[in-house]
């Protein structure tokens, strides 16, 4: 093993980490603020993935894909919000799983309706296809960008929720979300606004992952639930928890693939400890959450709520 | 203790489903022997998943993980040419009291939405183990070739997996129905509604609702047991977290806490799953939406299949629902 490859996968995890990132901030400040769990924000990640390459494949442009993209998952995420998730917010959480778990097959489904089964081909862009070195090693740019994405998304949460009127809303809104409204806050108004913000954030999710994963119905699923390791991990509500748990467990699965088949060849035969070193990284996220459970039940960053 | 009404209710059901067998093998239609050893073991399931869900108002959405336990020993004893069921039936409820012990102790350390998603995180687990297991079949799943053998009586024909879980959905059902409302039952029911005051009372809450956890998950693994034996085939899609969503879409459907509600529901949600897949391949397209009616409607304490069936439900207030429904009927 050497140290560029190392590297690089590092800065996979990290990449990696970006996207969960994305997905995992609007999850908690929805679980945070309105006490909603929302199954099919996984959902909204593939319509962000499926509109972004379907309007980039017809227009050819980044932006525009990306906005759209961003737009069309607000909007989808409004529609939800509206019809499913706003009666439910008082109810138990039971309802909530049901509700968006029905919508989740839904989508789903209805993504092979219209895009039908087979994954969906989208390209990176031309203007930034290339690949950079660094440190030696030839990196591509658009997962570069990614990572760059995520950093400013990161300091724009930061920013709206610690340094806006929004942002104060949103915190009160957490604590206690019938003072706020007493105020004289349009609470719901919030409360759509901060879903579509996190729908949003979804769509951005899925539209910068299209090209790098396959676009294609139930691709939300897996990421949903990595998602929710990331959210438990990183205390529910807390979106620099969610920061700081995205990028620990996406780079400690990445190394974990592709280091620990190698690692565990060194005390095992190679053809066992292939088998074991794959069964073991698949897992090696959910042991951490155990772990983290086992001493920190709340999550590494005590959020808000509690 | 057993209400005359609960009897009747559960003699009618076994009744029909005991003459189901008859009726397809008079219409030579062995499909729906097939079909509704099917509906039977998810019954089994979702009884099981009740005792958390609606006893405890535990809300597990990873209870496909035990039904995967229970498949794969079958499956795994079988590939290594052990296809004595007692065996096979022991080692998979010890297999499901050691992860649920250990799963539980973890999970039970939150609570609220925090365990609906740890509990899925978990099986997720198992599921990814099983498909990078590649001796054991990887993602293709693993068929399994010999049946369940217990000596006097085989598991290889749908009619036999048919009768089993019948005995055992009867057995399980008579036994809820007393379990309900013996002592650990009430404490079970207890800790869902207080905990601080079963705490006070010297009950451990945590102790409870383990066992409990680990009860349903015994349970749970058995079907998935009677499952690999059905479809002589053991694969990763059976815990797929669908599949836990399901589970908890019949019990809901049925009647949260009612005894005979998820098998009313396993039998409601997967004829409704036929006839709609029987209609179209897109029958998901139909199905999710429907689910999404049953949670806006359920949280109502609107077990609409027993309304349609029976009575109107006793409408409580509306909010806590679980609590309200567990509670139905008595007084603690």
């Amino acid at each position: 093993m050497n140290s560029s490859l190392f590297l690089s996968q590092l800065l996979n995890g990290l990449q990696l980490g970006v996207l969960l990132f994305l997905l995992s901030s609007g999850l908690t400040l929805i679980f945070g603020i309105m006490n909603f769990i929302n199954l099919a924000h996984g959902s909204l990640y593939m319509v962000g993935a499926f509109i972004g390459a379907a309007t980039y494949n017809a227009s050819g442009s980044f932006l525009f894909s990306v906005a759209a993209a961003m737009a069309s998952a607000a909007i989808v995420g409004a529609l939800i919000e509206h019809l499913v998730a706003r009666p439910l917010y008082r109810y138990d959480h039971l309802y909530q799983v049901l509700a968006t778990f029905g919508l989740m097959m839904f989508f789903n489904e209805l993504a092979i309706v219209i895009w039908g089964n087979r994954p969906y081909f989208v390209e990176i862009p031309q203007f930034i296809r290339g690949a950079v070195t660094i440190f030696g090693a030839p990196y591509p740019v658009y997962r570069l960008l990614i990572i760059a994405i995520g950093i400013v998304v990161a300091f724009g949460a930061w920013f709206l929720i610690q340094r806006t009127r929004f942002g104060m809303l949103t915190r009160a809104g957490a604590t206690s979300s019938a003072m706020v409204s007493v105020l004289g806050v349009n609470i719901d108004l919030l409360k759509k606004a901060l879903f579509m913000l996190g729908a949003a954030l979804s769509g951005l999710a899925g539209t910068l992952a299209g090209p790098i994963l396959s676009v294609q119905s139930g691709m939300g699923d897996p990421v949903l639930i990595l998602a929710l390791v990331v959210i438990v991990v990183g205390g529910i509500g807390s979106i620099r928890g969610a920061l700081f748990a995205a990028i620990v467990i996406a780079i400690i699965d990445t190394l974990g693939r592709a280091y620990l088949p190698f690692l565990l060849g060194l005390v095992l035969p190679p053809s066992a400890a292939n088998t074991t070193g794959n069964a073991v990284a698949s897992m090696l996220i959910y042991i951490l959450m155990a772990f983290v459970l086992a001493f920190r039940p709340h999550g590494i960053m005590v959020s808000a709520k509690r | 203790m057993f209400r005359v009404k609960s009897v009747i209710w559960i003699a009618a059901l076994f009744f029909v489903l005991a003459c189901i067998p008859f009726v397809a093998h008079a219409l030579d239609e062995p499909f729906y022997v097939t079909f509704f050893a099917r509906v039977l073991v998810y019954a089994l399931a979702a009884c099981a998943l009740n005792v958390v869900l609606g006893l405890a108002g535990l809300v597990s959405f990873g209870h496909a993980m035990f039904i995967g336990l229970g498949c794969y020993t079958v499956g795994i004893l079988s590939y290594y040419g052990i296809d004595n069921g007692w065996i096979q039936l022991l080692v998979c409820i010890a297999a499901c009291v050691v992860v649920g012990v250990l799963v539980g102790t973890v999970c039970l350390r939150t609570s609220g939405i925090g365990f609906i998603m740890i509990t899925l995180a978990f099986s997720q687990m198992l599921y990814f183990l099983m498909i990078s297991l590649t001796e054991f079949g990887g993602d293709d799943g693993l068929n399994i070739y010999a049946p369940s053998d217990f000596g006097f009586f085989q598991l290889d024909g749908s009619s036999e997996v048919y009768w089993a879980a019948w005995a055992l959905l009867l057995a399980l059902a008579v036994f809820l129905l007393r379990f309900r409302v013996s002592p650990f039952g009430m404490v079970l029911r207890a800790t869902h509604i207080n905990p601080r005051r079963v705490d006070a009372f010297g009950y451990s809450v945590f102790g409870v609702q383990l066992a409990s956890y680990v009860m349903s998950g015994v349970i749970t693994g058995i079907a998935g047991f009677l499952l690999a034996n059905l479809t002589a085939f053991a694969s990763p899609s059976y815990i797929a977290w669908h599949v836990s969503g399901e589970l908890i879409v019949m019990v809901v459907i049925g009647g949260i806490g009612a005894v005979t509600g998820p098998i009313v529901g396993a039998l409601a949600f997967l004829v409704m799953e036929d006839v709609l897949k029987g209609w179209t391949s897109h029958w998901m397209l139909i199905m999710g939406p429907i689910i999404v009616l049953i949670a806006l409607l359920g949280r109502n304490q609107f077990a609409w299949l027993k309304a349609c069936l029976k009575r109107p439900a006793p409408s409580a207030g509306p909010a806590r629902p679980i609590a309200s429904s567990s509670v139905a009927g008595e007084s603690l």
